[in-house]
């Protein structure tokens, strides 16, 4: 793709640089800043405002109960979280989450995405059927799961004993070093459709011509593979993982609905709902959610950066 | 492809459940929050809108979510933004020292004579500050279920204590799975981590005579050996009589493994009893119902005090009609209705006496007893910080069961966590 780009752009970027702007180029760019102002007025009004009212308040010590009356704490609240040894158990939880899924995600999605991506008849049907998991509400599966995961008549146990695969029951929820990664395969299972969907969309950008001339090479299908396909796919395919870290980073109705306030799968979302809202506690919950946002903001920052740096420098793209 | 061309991400929507009933003139709407444990949602929608029919008000039905805690912070959310969104709550009976300003005085908008019916200790419970801020519509406690055709298959008798249960329950268990029955299990109870756990633990603890967590004072009291002995009683019957899944069971997950007919033994409320005896059960006219067993011979029998009561939110619209609605469903007729069809315990001495509770649940009234010295949680000197307490209370518990720490090292931990949550018994 870009050895076939490459040429032309150059010059068109030149072009740009050199000249100034003419005046239908201005007048295109304000109105073009008109028609992005409402959308960035919404924003600031749905985003902006409770992010800049949640970190206000985490230097305070204000209560659910009451929220008008309420004094500045400074950095206490943070300090308090510092040392809080279920905050951190909350943070090693999303961290390994995270981890976890997306590494099984991308594989999955990989697999899936280049089967989807060969001419088998019936292609379309296969693309619909692997979305169903994306398209059920997060609650309606996570609860559909539970009952899969039931240690007593859940069907889950029942398909691996008869299999051999387990001598006895699991509790795939209750038993504190299986429920985190019950929650993975949950997330695995729902998430995995999003995946090969990004990495299809950047597979099917890659000129069949390229595959035609490694076959008439006869170069061997893994080499094509890792020196072809995946260079050529890396730049979809940094995105999907980092849509779905940022996404991993925050979760909370998985573990909250198949595992509860429990400690063994709580994440970072779910301690902080649970200071906020079972405790009454907005100042403390506040500064739980800011580490979490920041947290988050450091990732996406340095995903960006490290993405533009790879692939914006090459060229501009559509 | 740049970051410029990220799609928006998706939102949802999530649609609360409505059954809007045919439009009267003049009629206003009231929203009212059923529970949603066992059979109490379709019996509260069918009340609900006896009353509408009868006054040619619209009702509307909101569910509420199954956990107890969730229903609260549901609450608690909706109040504190001041929100009318449903008029009439169904608040639990330690709610209202935390709820009361957002309730409205039902000594005043209820009919006359109506508090008076009901058991004054379940009335006391409902009042703050000289304030009715709810009227009892049940009282609960936790209760012993058991198979009966299984005991007797193994000549075991009902038992009086846990260390008892336990040996009985070992003894079905290994005779049953020797003879195929591989998913049965002793005992069942609540013991994910939220509120049911602890009143499960708050009664083996009391049982052994270990005290309430904290006491009237507000000294904290939970780091004792009796407590300990409860403790680490309850955590041996894990994988040996109890299966692991209960650490993720709430009162519907218990009730699937015995009414299933998975369990020789169960912790329950009351509710739990007419569902055993419905026309589907496996388990119907096979189970018996008792007290929970004390901690050894030097013990007592108890049982956690639940029950729940109609409170009417200030900021609703229609506080009248909605005053009346709570009325009704708190009233005499309901109770009794609700004491036949879903097995829960009227708050009206006179029903105790009533013929057809009676006929249908004789428990009822044989357990009074159990019903009146039922063991309050900490809830009224804790005050706010009562859900702090219940939840450090259900980790320390939960981290037991797991095996994360024994007994001794968790309560000891506890009591420093509660130490300083309780600005040391001053709370």
């Amino acid at each position: 793709m870009e050895a076939v780009e490459r040429e032309p752009r150059p010059l068109r970027r030149e072009v740009e640089e050199v000249e100034a702007p003419s005046r239908l180029t201005r007048q295109r760019r304000r109105s073009a800043y008109w028609m992005v102002l409402p959308m960035a007025l919404v924003l600031a009004a749905v985003a902006g405002w409770p992010l800049a009212r949640t970190i206000y308040f985490s230097f305070t010590d204000a209560n659910l109960g009451n929220l008008e009356s309420y004094q500045r704490v400074g950095l206490d609240n943070f300090r308090a979280l510092g040392v809080d040894a279920d905050w951190w158990n909350a943070v090693w939880n999303t961290v390994r989450f995270a981890l976890l899924s997306v590494s099984i995600e991308t594989v999955l999605g990989l697999v899936v995405a280049l089967t989807l991506n060969a001419h088998l008849p019936g292609r379309g049907l296969l693309r619909a059927a692997v979305l169903i998991p994306w398209a059920i509400p997060t609650v309606v599966s996570a609860q559909m799961w539970n009952w899969m995961y039931n240690d007593l008549y859940g069907v889950l146990n029942h398909i691996f004993l008869g299999l051999g695969l387990i001598h006895a029951p699991l509790a795939w929820t209750a038993n504190p070093s299986l429920a985190l990664t019950a929650v993975v395969l949950v997330d695995v299972w729902k998430t995995t459709p999003f995946m090969t969907l990004l990495i299809l969309a950047a597979l099917q950008q890659v000129p069949l011509e390229i595959y035609e001339a490694t076959r008439i090479d006869g170069v061997h299908p893994a080499k094509v593979f890792f020196r072809v396909t995946l260079p050529l796919i890396r730049a979809g395919l940094l995105v999907a993982i980092i849509f779905r870290t940022l996404d991993a980073l925050r979760i909370f109705d998985l573990p909250f609905i198949l595992t509860g306030n429990s400690k063994s799968a709580a994440t970072m979302a779910v301690y902080a709902r649970q200071q906020l809202i079972d405790f009454q506690d907005v100042g403390y919950g506040s500064a739980a959610s800011t580490f979490l946002f920041l947290v988050v903001a450091i990732f996406s920052v340095v995903y960006i950066t490290v993405g533009r740096v790879r692939f914006d420098g090459g060229g501009r793209s559509t | 492809m740049s970051p410029k061309s990220w799609p928006v991400a998706v939102a949802a929507v999530v649609a609360a459940v409505s059954f809007p009933l045919p439009t009267h003139a003049q009629a206003v709407t009231v929203s009212v929050a059923c529970g949603s444990v066992g059979a109490e949602y379709d019996f509260c929608k069918t009340g609900a809108e006896a009353w509408g029919k009868k006054t040619g008000n619209q009702v509307r039905v909101v569910s509420v979510p199954k956990d107890s805690n969730e229903q609260l912070a549901l609450y608690q959310q909706l109040l504190s933004q001041k929100s009318g969104e449903i008029d009439v709550l169904r608040i639990d009976i330690i709610w209202p020292g935390l709820l009361a300003p957002h309730l409205v005085d039902m000594g005043q908008a209820a009919p006359k004579g109506l508090a008076e019916q009901n058991f004054p200790a379940i009335v006391q419970a409902n009042t703050v500050n000289g304030r009715l801020v709810a009227l009892p519509q049940f009282t609960d406690a936790g209760l012993l279920y058991y198979r009966k055709d299984l005991l007797e298959k193994y000549h075991q008798q009902v038992p009086t204590t846990w260390q008892e249960l336990t040996q009985a329950a070992k003894v079905v268990q290994d005779g049953e799975r020797k003879a195929g029955n591989a998913n049965l299990w002793g005992l069942v109870f609540e013991g994910r981590a939220y509120e049911g756990l602890t009143c499960n633990a708050l009664e083996w603890i009391d049982s052994f005579g270990g005290g309430t967590i904290v006491d009237a004072s507000g000294k904290v009291t939970v780091n004792n050996p009796k407590a300990a002995a409860a403790l680490t009683l309850a955590a041996s019957w894990l994988k040996a009589i109890t299966p692991e899944g209960v650490l993720n069971y709430a009162e519907e997950e218990a009730r699937g493994a015995f009414q299933s007919g998975n369990a020789v033994f169960m912790r329950n409320w009351p509710y739990a009893w007419a569902l055993s005896q419905s026309a589907d059960s496996p388990v119907k006219e096979k189970v018996g119902v008792t007290a929970l067993p004390k901690g050894g011979p030097g013990g007592k029998n108890t049982g956690a005090l639940g029950g729940w009561s109609w409170a009417v939110n200030a900021y609703s619209k229609n506080v009248k009609a909605a005053a009346e609605l709570a009325a009704y469903l708190a009233g005499p007729e309901e109770q009794k209705r609700a004491a036949i069809e879903i097995s829960v315990n009227p708050t009206m001495p006179a029903l105790y006496k009533d013929q057809a509770i009676l006929q249908k649940n004789p428990f009822i009234a044989e357990l009074l007893p159990t019903f009146q010295s039922a063991v309050a949680r900490p809830s009224r000197v804790t005050g706010t910080k009562y859900n702090q307490v219940s939840s450090a209370f259900w980790n320390a518990v939960h981290d037991t069961l797991t095996g994360k720490g024994t007994a001794e090292e968790n309560l000891a931990n506890l009591e420093k966590t509660l130490n300083r949550l309780g600005h040391n018994g001053k709370w």
